[in-house]
C-alpha cells in the first residue's frame, strides 16, 4: 500500500474517531441539552479520541519508515550466497545499490546474473511485505488507540486538559526543530573543522600570516607551513566591515533620528517604505552594483587624487555593503528611539530644550543600548555578508589596512574553496569548514554581546 | 454574565445608579435629582455656561488667558476659557477626566505644539507678553513656565545631571562651582538634598517614586522659572510622598505661580488659593478655594465636589 493512501486512511479514521468520541460523551450524559454535566465541551472528547487514534499510529509509521530500508537490505544480504556475503564493505555497498536499482527498474552497472536477479526479486518481495505489514499495524494501532480512548470517555474525564497538554507538546516539538537544526549545523561544521585541524595545526590556522590554500593540495607540499594562516582573511573581513559600518552607522542613525523625530507624517510614509525597498534588494544585485559601478568609480576617483587603487578595492566593497546595511541600522535605531518613553521627550521639552537638545542629550542616551545592540547585529551581518564581497572584493589575501588595496574575506574564501568539484578530504576543502566555524563563533559572540548590552541597560527606562 | 445574575437584574425594576462616565454629557445631566427638577440637559449646557461663574480675575495677574479655544482635529477640547493666574499663588484646576484641564495647562507653556493636530486660538499672556505670537520662541517660554508631569520622568542620567540638565542647556552657570551651587539649591528647595546628597552620581531612575517626582521638581526649579505647571503630580504617589510634595508646593508658592491639575479635591483644598472647575471643555466656575468648597455657585461644581459626578 502506498504511504499516501495510508495517510489518507488514517485521516479518515481520525474523522470517524472524532465523531464517535464526541457522540459518546454526549450519549453518556444523555444528549446535547445536558452537556453541562461533562467536564469539557463535547468536541474535546472528540479530539481526545483523535489524539489517541493518530499519535501512536503516526509514531509507529515514522519509526518504521526510518528503519525499514536498512532492515530490508539486511534481510536481502543475509539471503545472498556465501561468496557475496564475504565481500568487503565497499563491494557490498555497490552490490546492494545494483540490487536496489534492478528492483526499481533503473540502470545497473555490470552484468545481471541470476544471483542479482534473485536478490532483486527478494528485495521487492520483502519491501512489499514490509509495506503491507506497516499498513496493517498502523491501521490496527489507530483503531486500538481510538477504541481505548473511546472506552475511557467518562463525564468527569478531563479531556480538555489532556488535549491541551498534547498541543503543548506539539508546540515544544515545533520550536525545538529550529534549535535542533542550529545544533546540527554547528556539529556538522565542527566535525569537518576537527578533521581540518588534524591536518593543519590550530595555531597555524589562528596565527599564520599567509593564506594560500592552493599550494597545499599537492601531495608533495602537504604540511608546507604558512599556507593556512587565516589572519589575512580576518583582517580583510574586519577592514571591509569597518568601512561598511563607517558608512552605515552614521547614515542609518541620522536617517532614524530624522524619521523618528523630525519628519512629517507624510515624509515618513514615503521614506520608510523606500528604505524597506533598499533592504529588499538581493545582495547579488548590490554585488554587481559594487563591481561594475562603484569599484571603477572609486578607482578613477582615487587615481584623480593620486592614490593607487586596485580595481577590486576593499573600499568599493565596503561602501556598497555599508549602503546595504543602512536600512538595518536605521530600522533598529528607529525602534530604539521609539521605545524611549514620550515622558522623557515631554520632560526635556518642558524644561525648555530645543528639539535637537532633547534628541542629543536625552533621547539618544536613553536609546543608546538599543542602538548599540542594533549596530552589533549589523556588524555580524556585515561579517557574514558574502555575495557583495564575492563579486566586488578580490581573492588576494593581502595583509593590509589600506582600503585602496584588494583584500579578501572569510566568506569569499569559503565560497572559492567549495565551488566546483572538490575532494572532501583535502585540507583545502576542509579549511572552508574551519573558516565557517570561526565565522560562526565570531558572529555568535557579537550577537550575544549585542543582546547582553541591550538587556543590561533596558530595564533602566521602563 | 451568568443566568442567575441576569434574572436578578430583571427583578430589580430600577437598575442601580452607578457613577456614569463623565465623558458622556447625557448621563451627567439626565440623572434624576429630586432637589433640582429643572437640571440643564446636554444641549443647553453650552448656552448656560456662556459666563464662567465666580471670579476669573485676581489681584495681581501674571498669566492671563482670554477666549482660549483648543481643537484636536475636529474635537473642540476647550471652549472660550478666560482665566487669570496670580503671581505667587497656587491655583488648582479640577474636573472630571477629559474635561480639558490638562489641555488648558499644556496651553500655558505651549506643550500642545508637539501635537500636530492641536490648534489653539485666543490670547494667552505671560506678564503681558503674548505667548502665542509669532516672534515668541516656545523654547524660551518653557524655560519661564516649567512643567512637572503626572508620571515622574527623570532622565536616564545621574541625579546631579538630571538637575544640571536645564541650567546647562540654558547656560545658567558660568563654571562648575556655580552649577554645583544651582544643583544643591534646587535639590534643597525640592526637599531632596538630605536624602540624595551622598549619591548624586547614582541614576535618578533608581530613586523611589516620590523622590523621583521631587527630583523632577528640583529639575524644574533649577531653570528658575516664573510659573510651574503641575499635571497631577501626586497621582502615582502614596499619601506620605504626596504630603511631602504638597508641603513643597506650599513653600514654592512663595516664589512661583503654581498651576496644578488634580483629581483629588482634598489636595486642591489643601494646597490651592483658588480653584477652577472645568467641565466638558468649559470653565464652569473659578473662585477662592474656601468659597468653592463651602459655597459653590454652579450646580455642576456642587455636584462634582460633593461626589455626585466624576
Amino acid at each position: 500500500m502506498q504511504n499516501t493512501t495510508l495517510i489518507l486512511l488514517l485521516g479518515a479514521m481520525a474523522v470517524v474517531a472524532f465523531y464517535f468520541g464526541r457522540s459518546r460523551s454526549l450519549a453518556l450524559v444523555g444528549g446535547a441539552s445536558k452537556s453541562a454535566a461533562l467536564h469539557s465541551l463535547p468536541g474535546y472528547y472528540g479530539y481526545f479520541t483523535v489524539v489517541w487514534c493518530l499519535l501512536p499510529a503516526l509514531a509507529l509509521m515514522l519509526l518504521w519508515l526510518l528503519f525499514e530500508p536498512r532492515l530490508v537490505v539486511a534481510f536481502v544480504v543475509s539471503g545472498l550466497p556465501d561468496a557475496e556475503r564475504q565481500m568487503t564493505g565497499g563491494e557490498l555497498n555497490l552490490l546492494v545499490n545494483n540490487i536496489q536499482n534492478l528492483a526499481s527498474g533503473d540502470a545497473v552497472s555490470g552484468e545481471v546474473d541470476s544471483v542479482l536477479r534473485a536478490a532483486a526479486d527478494r528485495y521487492n518481495e520483502i519491501s512489499q511485505w514490509s509495506r503491507r505489514l506497516l499498513a496493517v499495524l498502523v491501521l490496527g494501532i489507530a483503531g486500538l488507540g481510538a477504541t481505548y480512548a473511546w472506552r475511557r470517555i467518562q463525564p468527569d474525564l478531563r479531556a480538555r486538559n489532556r488535549v491541551e497538554q498534547v498541543i503543548l507538546y506539539l508546540l515544544v516539538a515545533a520550536s525545538s526543530i529550529a534549535i535542533l537544526t542550529t545544533v546540527g549545523i554547528v556539529l556538522s561544521v565542527l566535525f569537518e573543522a576537527i578533521r581540518f585541524f588534524q591536518k593543519v595545526p590550530l595555531t597555524e590556522f589562528l596565527f599564520g600570516l599567509n593564506w594560500s590554500p592552493q599550494t597545499a593540495i599537492r601531495a608533495d607540499q602537504v604540511g608546507s607551513s604558512g599556507s593556512f594562516g587565516a589572519v589575512p582573511l580576518f583582517t580583510g573581513t574586519l577592514l571591509i566591515t569597518a568601512i561598511a559600518m563607517s558608512v552605515a552607522v552614521p547614515i542609518g542613525l541620522m536617517t532614524a533620528i530624522y524619521l523618528a523625530e523630525y519628519s512629517s507624517a507624510r515624509m515618513r510614509a514615503i521614506a520608510k517604505p523606500l528604505l524597506e525597498i533598499l533592504a529588499g534588494i538581493p545582495t547579488v544585485v548590490y554585488g554587481f552594483f559594487a563591481a561594475l559601478t562603484v569599484a571603477p568609480w572609486v578607482r578613477r576617483a582615487g587615481e584623480g587624487l593620486g592614490f593607487e587603487v586596485a580595481s577590486e578595492s576593499a573600499l568599493a566593497a565596503g561602501l556598497v555593503m555599508g549602503i546595504m546595511i543602512i536600512p538595518l541600522v536605521s530600522s533598529l535605531a528607529d525602534d530604539a528611539i521609539h521605545a524611549v518613553p514620550s515622558a522623557m521627550r515631554d520632560g526635556a521639552l518642558g524644561l525648555g530644550s530645543t528639539r535637537s537638545e532633547t534628541m542629543t542629550k536625552v533621547i539618544l542616551p536613553a536609546a543608546l543600548p538599543g542602538i548599540v545592540g542594533g549596530v552589533l547585529l549589523a556588524v555580524s551581518r556585515a561579517i557574514g555578508e558574502t555575495m557583495i564581497v564575492v563579486m566586488a572584493a578580490g581573492l588576494a589575501a593581502n595583509l593590509t589596512a589600506n582600503p585602496f588595496e584588494a583584500v579578501t574575506t572569510v566568506t569569499v574564501q569559503i565560497v572559492t574553496l567549495l565551488v566546483g568539484d572538490q575532494e572532501f578530504d583535502s585540507a583545502k576543502t576542509l579549511a572552508a569548514f574551519a573558516l565557517g566555524l570561526m565565522l560562526f563563533l565570531v558572529t555568535l559572540c557579537l550577537n550575544i554581546l549585542g543582546l547582553r548590552f541591550v538587556r543590561k541597560y533596558r530595564e533602566q527606562y521602563d | 454574565m451568568t443566568m442567575a445574575a441576569m434574572s436578578e437584574l430583571d427583578v430589580n425594576k430600577e437598575p442601580p445608579v452607578s457613577p456614569a462616565p463623565v465623558e458622556e454629557p447625557v448621563d451627567t445631566t439626565r440623572k434624576p435629582d429630586a432637589r433640582s427638577p429643572h437640571r440643564p440637559v446636554s444641549g443647553q449646557l453650552t448656552e448656560l455656561l456662556d459666563e464662567t461663574v465666580g471670579n476669573v480675575h485676581c489681584d495681581d495677574p501674571f498669566m492671563t488667558a482670554r477666549d482660549v479655544n483648543v481643537y484636536y482635529g475636529d474635537n473642540h477640547a476647550i471652549r472660550n476659557v478666560n482665566l487669570e493666574i496670580g503671581k505667587k499663588e497656587v491655583i488648582a484646576l479640577i474636573g472630571p477626566s477629559g474635561c480639558g484641564k490638562s489641555t488648558f495647562l499644556r496651553c500655558l507653556n505651549r506643550m500642545n505644539d508637539s501635537i500636530d493636530t492641536a490648534r489653539v486660538t485666543g490670547d494667552i499672556r505671560l506678564d503681558g507678553m503674548d505667548i502665542y505670537s509669532k516672534e515668541l520662541d516656545p523654547v524660551a517660554l518653557r524655560a519661564r513656565v516649567g512643567m512637572v508631569f503626572q508620571k515622574a520622568n527623570p532622565f536616564p542620567k545621574s541625579i546631579y545631571d538630571n538637575v544640571a540638565y536645564g541650567p546647562r542647556i540654558h547656560g545658567l552657570a558660568a563654571d562648575r562651582a556655580e552649577l554645583d551651587n544651582i544643583v544643591h539649591t534646587s535639590l534643597e528647595r525640592a526637599g531632596l538634598l538630605q536624602e540624595v546628597k551622598d549619591r548624586l552620581d547614582e541614576p535618578g531612575t533608581g530613586l523611589s517614586g516620590g523622590q523621583q517626582q521631587r527630583l523632577c521638581i528640583a529639575r524644574t526649579i533649577a531653570v528658575n522659572p516664573e510659573v510651574i505647571l503641575m499635571d497631577e503630580p501626586c497621582s502615582a504617589l502614596d499619601p506620605i510622598a504626596t504630603a511631602r510634595i504638597e508641603d513643597l508646593m506650599d513653600e514654592l508658592s512663595e516664589d512661583y505661580a503654581i498651576v496644578i491639575v488634580t483629581h483629588s479635591m482634598q489636595q486642591a483644598a489643601r494646597v490651592s488659593k483658588r480653584v477652577a472647575y472645568f467641565h466638558l471643555g468649559l470653565l464652569v466656575e473659578v473662585d477662592e478655594t474656601d468659597r468653592i468648597f463651602t459655597n459653590p455657585q454652579h450646580k455642576l461644581t456642587e455636584d462634582y465636589i460633593t461626589g455626585r459626578i466624576g
